[in-house]
């Protein structure tokens, strides 16, 4: 559970779920989004944008209600927030928290951004990148996403 | 089972014993029955004639026979048929697969449903890794490839030998020249790649400038259709243009190497000179194609 600034004002204590603290500042969004959350899921989602903090300056937060995240899952998240913790809440209590780690490959997370890339055609092939120093590489074509990996998300 | 996808997947001692086999091959140092009853599938999805040719060639002199798919409009292909099941289907009838195809990524894709080895004879603006072998092999003929300088010239953006050539060379700690029209330079995400690599590209605007220095010229040709006015394209062609008085400012040992066809990038004057190897280079194609088939079937 995040001690940063008064508690209950900005979110709530949650009794089961997760609690993804220390998003880079913005990208709070597009963590749902590449956690598959949106407006059409179920979960009960709080966020909170640019929330002062000491130690990254402004940091986002975000707390998915009644869902424990896997870790596939966390460490997609390290592409776009890469100082994020996780907190696993049960009953109130923080059970588990744990760093993100970058991934070495991400598997149908992103779209390839090349049109000429066989992943964007009706082949069975599922989008699959490597994760490098400089940002991602198609496995396929070899393309490589520099910037704004979220804008690309699947 | 082993395929040869993209050189990126080549480390240097891998690209040294195919070149240390083409050289072997090319020293009648081979079994002619190495391939004996082997099955070669020739699969171009668009048309190369003579890249399929020296494929047909290095199997024949191996003993070995190729199945060629014909035309795409004449396959299932043409009734939509996606790559990954005409892969899985023909991947019975022969004993490695040979595949040209215009979508980037089609060979990698084509080797996650093979059952035997697949070689990427060039996919759209991708990789054609027979053709950089034989690029170095035919470098590696006139000098050592450590620490090369070499020059690259005309359409970088879409020229995927050059992209090909450069990854390859950063294995052998070259320093690259490049030098292009305005608007088909290198990609940023290449020069990136090298500089992860170790290794640094030097952009000139006029070969010139940089000829008296290097060790390679690697020439390509700079499409028509990439420019909008006829006119500027023919400014462009002629200030790329490769004359015996600019070869005439090089080191002597500095080698010529176009991927051919050339159409007038190079004057046909230049063939008579020593420093011509781009149809030595085309020469040598079967014998590295012979090395790519034994090393994957032998
Ligand atoms: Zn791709």
């Amino acid at each position: 559970m995040t001690h940063d600034g008064p508690q209950g004002l900005l979110i709530s204590p949650i009794r089961h779920g997760t609690v993804i603290d220390h998003i880079t500042a913005g990208q709070a969004l597009n963590v749902l989004r590449i956690l598959g959350i949106t407006g059409t899921t179920t979960e009960e989602v709080s966020v909170a944008t640019n929330v002062a903090s000491g130690r990254v300056g402004r940091k986002d937060i975000v707390k998915i209600e009644n869902r424990e995240l896997c870790k596939e899952e966390v460490d997609r998240i390290a592409l776009l927030a890469p100082d994020a913790t996780i907190n696993i809440i049960r009953e109130f209590t923080v059970i588990e928290k744990k760093g993100v780690e970058h991934p070495h490959e991400l598997l149908g997370v992103v779209r390839c951004p090349n049109p000429g890339c066989i992943s964007n055609t009706a082949e069975p092939a599922r989008s699959r990148f490597i994760v490098v120093p400089n940002g991602l590489r198609c496995h396929y074509c070899d393309w490589l996403i520099s910037k704004e990996i979220a804008a690309h998300i699947l | 089972m082993r395929h040869i996808i993209s050189v990126r997947d080549l480390a240097r001692e891998a690209i040294d014993g195919l070149l240390d086999r083409a050289a072997e091959v090319e020293a009648r140092q081979y079994d002619p029955n190495l391939l004996r009853g082997r099955i070669l599938g020739l699969f171009f999805f668009e048309p190369s004639t003579r890249t399929r040719m020296s494929f047909e060639s290095a199997m024949a002199r191996l003993g070995g026979v190729s199945l060629n798919m014909g035309s795409v409009e004449a396959s299932s292909v043409a009734k939509g048929e996606t790559l990954a099941d005409t892969i899985r289907v023909v991947s019975g009838y022969v004993d490695a697969i040979v595949l040209r195809h215009p979508k980037e990524g089609a060979a990698r894709l084509a080797s996650e449903f093979a059952s035997v080895p697949v070689i990427n004879a060039g996919d759209g603006a991708g990789q054609h890794p027979s053709q950089t072998l034989l690029d170095l092999y035919t470098i590696r003929k006139s000098m050592p490839l450590d620490g090369l300088r070499i020059g690259l010239l005309g359409d970088l953006r879409y020229g995927r030998t050059t992209h090909s050539l450069a990854i390859a060379l950063s294995l052998y700690g070259a320093e690259i020249a490049a030098v292009a029209p305005k608007g088909l330079e290198l990609p940023s995400g290449i020069v990136q790649e090298l500089a992860d690599r170790g290794t640094s590209v030097a952009e000139y605007s006029a070969v010139e400038d940089v000829i008296a220095d290097l060790d390679v010229l690697y020439v390509t040709r700079i499409q028509r259709e990439r420019f909008p006015y006829t006119a500027s394209y023919l400014d462009v062609a002629s200030s790329y243009r490769i004359t015996p008085e600019l070869v005439g400012l090089a080191r002597p040992h500095m080698i010529v190497l176009h991927p051919l066809p050339r159409i007038d990038e190079i004057d046909p004057r230049v063939d008579a000179l020593p420093n011509a190897k781009y149809f030595e280079q085309a020469h040598h194609g079967v014998s590295v194609r012979m090395a790519m088939l034994s090393e994957v079937m032998g």
